[in-house]
């Protein structure tokens, strides 16, 4: 937590929004300036600067403690007076990729905003795909990106790239400043959009000529978001209609999504779904927003879900999406997703609810206050005698995940299985340790075969699909939480994609863990090539097995970290072991394990749930459909 | 398709437009024809937007169009309770026989003759696009030259305003 003066936010003076109305008419508040913030905030700073001390002093004042970013022309006004700042440390990162994993990593391991600083042309498009997987996955994030001069914008000078252009539809929103004054509101707003309502990405771009201007910095500013009404309060009718839904469905799920995390809102989960006794499922961007050891947990549901999670869903007469945004990977074919279910549809975006599924009842606000309210709205229906009955629906779903637990078979051909890998790294680090990943068949195990209990434990790239995400996302993590285990689990292909940042760790004192689920393959395309090209494998091989290029036990050694292999499930557990007891340095673990490794279950692409196999040509769900 | 449309009250600043064609052409909405143009308030431009959208995707715009930080306001104005009109200038072959049928065919439709010269005639309407096919067709026979028509702006009929809130001064 800060300690320092909030900055002065102009509320809108919009009512509250019906939830799910087409047009709703939000007012406009006018400018006002000069509002009375004068006396709310007697402690205002005022000092002379350049515009560049003026992004510093907004960072140091808006809470800011940690950077990740590299220097570069645009914005060198900048890393000046960053060099005497004592409240912010800036991490030197190799690619500005990594910058933007690394605050994205931190700000899903902590709660906070992540802030990443680049320099104007190809620094600022360096982060692109970093913004792109924020926004996808509503992670506030802020990034501050030198501009040419003005008078060079528009003529190609040289570092030229119209960032905000670019960013637009990747951004929650994005500023190019015009004004060395309006440093500070900027800054403010931009952290103030990026932390509320929906959490996103906010691109603040800021040319040189304004970082080198002399201007007044002055702190709290006011904030005029005439526009912006971030959280409105859940709707009252909306949610006594959906706790009598909750109270009276026979066949219930609750389907919660990475808002759940976001809001804060996993204790008071909990207590709905210990006092609804309704089963839950926790989506890939949800993983440890309910504890995988509670038995009302059936798992994740979607594409690679557990077949009593997808199940559940398929045979619902009531889901309750909780944060979740009934993406394609949850829902399969949409017209053949849970057919039977009313849908509750609680999200802080009223854009997302009737987006894919058409919904009953939607309540448009911040998940803790709508599971709170709904906490209160089925006591009440409980005092006044209602009882819910789900024995059947239990009876049911208990054998769904008794017949088809998680599971996986040992490799033929005798190589080592990931699934065990994975499994024991979970086991042996523990519930408190902070897992990343890429993205491909390591990242569907880890999501499956890691057991996780608490919010913020699983960082993934769930939207975007982000390859690469893994390493600088742990570095970001260890970052926030230097005094728990980091482990990231990354495959061979993600891992060539941004382990540079190792350097980075092995400098900057951040001794992160990863597991190189190293396949030689890039094993998810070569799942699919099995399953649906006939086997023909066309550019899936990597050459890190049979050729050990490169070598990963020495890629690490070079970077400054400390190098190990594994190649049979003997040594499984001892050089796991051996890479928990080394905290003074990154270690890199090749786990070298076989390629034939499939992720199951499995619903194909395209089609329904109700065709999901729980492994090869087995269907659970086929017969009866 | 039904048309629909939508009076987009949004904050006067840059890069406003782009964000909002943008947010069309992103989630592959579907426009017919957009008008900006400033409002009383100095600080709050006025865009009118027809788009060629369902009930649901319409909800989609609607949610879409709400969640850009410069978008103050948005209200469906429907065409009975509005008046909708768009803007035609259109350049007609004519000569000293056809001058004065075109002359009548103007007054019909309550156009404008602005410009004349021995072989061509440029004309002026406003009106619904219903009115500008109808007065198009009666033009063609003539020879067209060359046509440019607006977006269409609309105002909600009856005392009440949209933008009264943004205008505001306090």
């Amino acid at each position: 937590m800060t300690s320092q003066a909030r900055p002065t936010v102009v509320p809108p003076q919009a009512g509250d929004r019906p939830a799910g109305g087409a047009i709703s008419g939000g007012s406009v508040s006018g400018a006002r300036p000069g509002a009375e913030h004068g006396s709310e905030h007697p402690a205002q700073i005022v000092e002379q600067v350049t515009g560049a001390k003026s992004v510093v002093r907004s960072l140091e004042e808006s809470g800011v403690e940690i950077v990740f970013g590299i220097p570069g022309g645009a914005v060198l006004p900048v890393y000046d007076p960053l060099l005497d700042s004592t409240r912010v440390r800036h991490i030197l990162v190799r690619h500005e990729q990594g910058a933007g994993h690394a605050a994205t990593g931190y700000a899903q391991a902590t709660g906070k905003v992540g802030v990443c600083l680049a320099t104007s042309g190809p620094g600022a498009t360096n982060l692109v795909t970093p913004i792109a997987d924020a926004h996808m996955d509503s992670v506030p994030l802020v990034a501050i990106t030198g501009q040419v001069g003005r008078p060079l914008i528009g003529t190609d000078g040289f570092q030229e790239a119209d960032i905000c252009g670019i960013t637009m539809p990747i951004t929650k929103h994005n500023f190019l400043v015009s004004d060395p004054a309006e440093i500070p509101s900027v800054i403010a707003a931009a952290f103030h959009l990026a932390s509320t309502g929906r959490p996103g990405p906010v691109l603040v771009d800021i040319p040189k000529d304004i970082l080198q201007a002399e201007t007044t910095f002055r702190w709290p500013p006011e904030i005029n978001l005439p526009g912006y009404r971030p959280a409105p309060r859940p709707h009252s009718g909306q949610i006594s209609a959906a706790a009598k839904l909750m109270v009276g469905a026979r066949r219930p799920v609750l389907y919660v999504g990475g808002g759940v995390i976001k809001a804060e809102a996993c204790p008071e989960l909990k207590v709905l779904a210990e006092l609804t006794g309704i089963p839950v499922v926790t989506t890939l961007m949800a993983r440890g927003a309910f504890p995988d050891s509670h038995e009302q947990h059936l798992g994740m549901p979607g594409m690679h879900g557990t077949v009593a999670a997808v199940g559940a869903m398929q045979k619902a007469d009531l889901i309750v999406a909780l944060g979740a945004r009934f993406d394609d990977r949850v829902t399969g074919q949409l017209s053949t997703f849970a057919q039977h279910a009313t849908i509750v549809h609680a999200d802080v975006d009223p854009a997302e609810i009737g987006k894919n599924r058409a919904v009953d009842v939607p309540i448009v606000g911040d998940a803790r206050e709508v599971i709170n309210q709904l906490i209160a709205a089925v006591r009440e229906l409980q005092e006044q005698g209602a009882v819910s009955d789900l024995f059947a629906w239990w009876a049911e779903l208990d054998e769904l995940r008794q017949t088809y637990p998680l599971g996986y078979d040992e490799l033929p051909d005798g190589t080592l299985s990931p699934q065990y890998v994975i499994q024991r790294l979970g086991e042996i680090s523990g519930p408190e340790t902070i897992f990343t990943s890429g993205v491909g068949q390591h990242q569907m195990w880890a999501a499956q075969f890691i057991s996780y209990e608490h919010p913020r434990t699983w960082l993934n790239s769930g939207g975007l699909g982000t390859m690469g995400y893994g390493v600088p996302a742990a570095m970001g993590a260890k970052v926030g939480c230097p005094d728990t285990t980091v482990w990231a689990i990354d495959g061979d292909g993600c891992f060539q994609m941004t382990n540079q940042e190792l350097a980075t760790c092995a400098i900057e004192g951040i001794p992160i863990k990863v597991a190189v689920i190293n396949n030689g393959n890039l094993g998810m395309v070569r799942q699919w090539q099995t399953l649906f090209y006939g086997e023909r494998y066309s550019n899936t091989e990597l050459g890190t097995h049979k050729l050990r290029i490169p070598d990963f036990k020495l890629l690490a050694e070079a970077m400054g970290c400390v190098g190990l292999r594994c190649e049979s499930k003997e040594d499984v557990d001892a050089t796991i072991r051996q890479a928990m007891e080394i905290n003074d340095r990154p270690v890199v673990v090749d786990f070298t394990v076989g390629k034939d490794a499939q992720v199951w279950p499995m619903v194909a692409a395209g089609t329904g749930n109700d065709q999901i196999m729980a492994a090869l040509d087995i269907r659970p769900l086929f017969d009866e459909a | 398709m039904t048309r629909h449309t939508l009076s987009v009250l949004v904050e006067n600043k840059p890069g406003v437009l782009a964000r909002v064609s943008a947010l069309f052409s992103r989630r592959s909405f579907n426009i017919h024809s957009l008008a900006v143009g400033p409002t009383e308030n100095p600080d709050v431009s006025r865009m009118t937007i027809v788009v060629a959208v369902e009930g649901l995707p319409l909800e989609q715009v609607t949610k879409q169009l709400n969640k850009l930080i410069n978008v103050l306001k948005i209200v469906e104005l429907s065409p009975t309770a509005s008046v909708q009109r768009e803007l035609l200038l259109i350049k007609v072959r004519s000569d000293a026989v056809s001058r004065a049928q075109i002359a009548t065919v103007v007054e019909m439709f309550r156009a404008h003759i602005v410009d004349v010269t021995p072989d061509s005639m440029t004309i002026e309407a406003a009106g619904t696009s219903d009115k500008l096919e109808a007065l198009v067709r009666m033009l063609e026979t003539f020879g067209v030259r060359e046509l440019v028509q607006s977006g269409m702006v609309a105002l909600g009929r009856g005392p009440r305003s949209i933008t009264q809130a943004g205008a505001r001064q306090d």
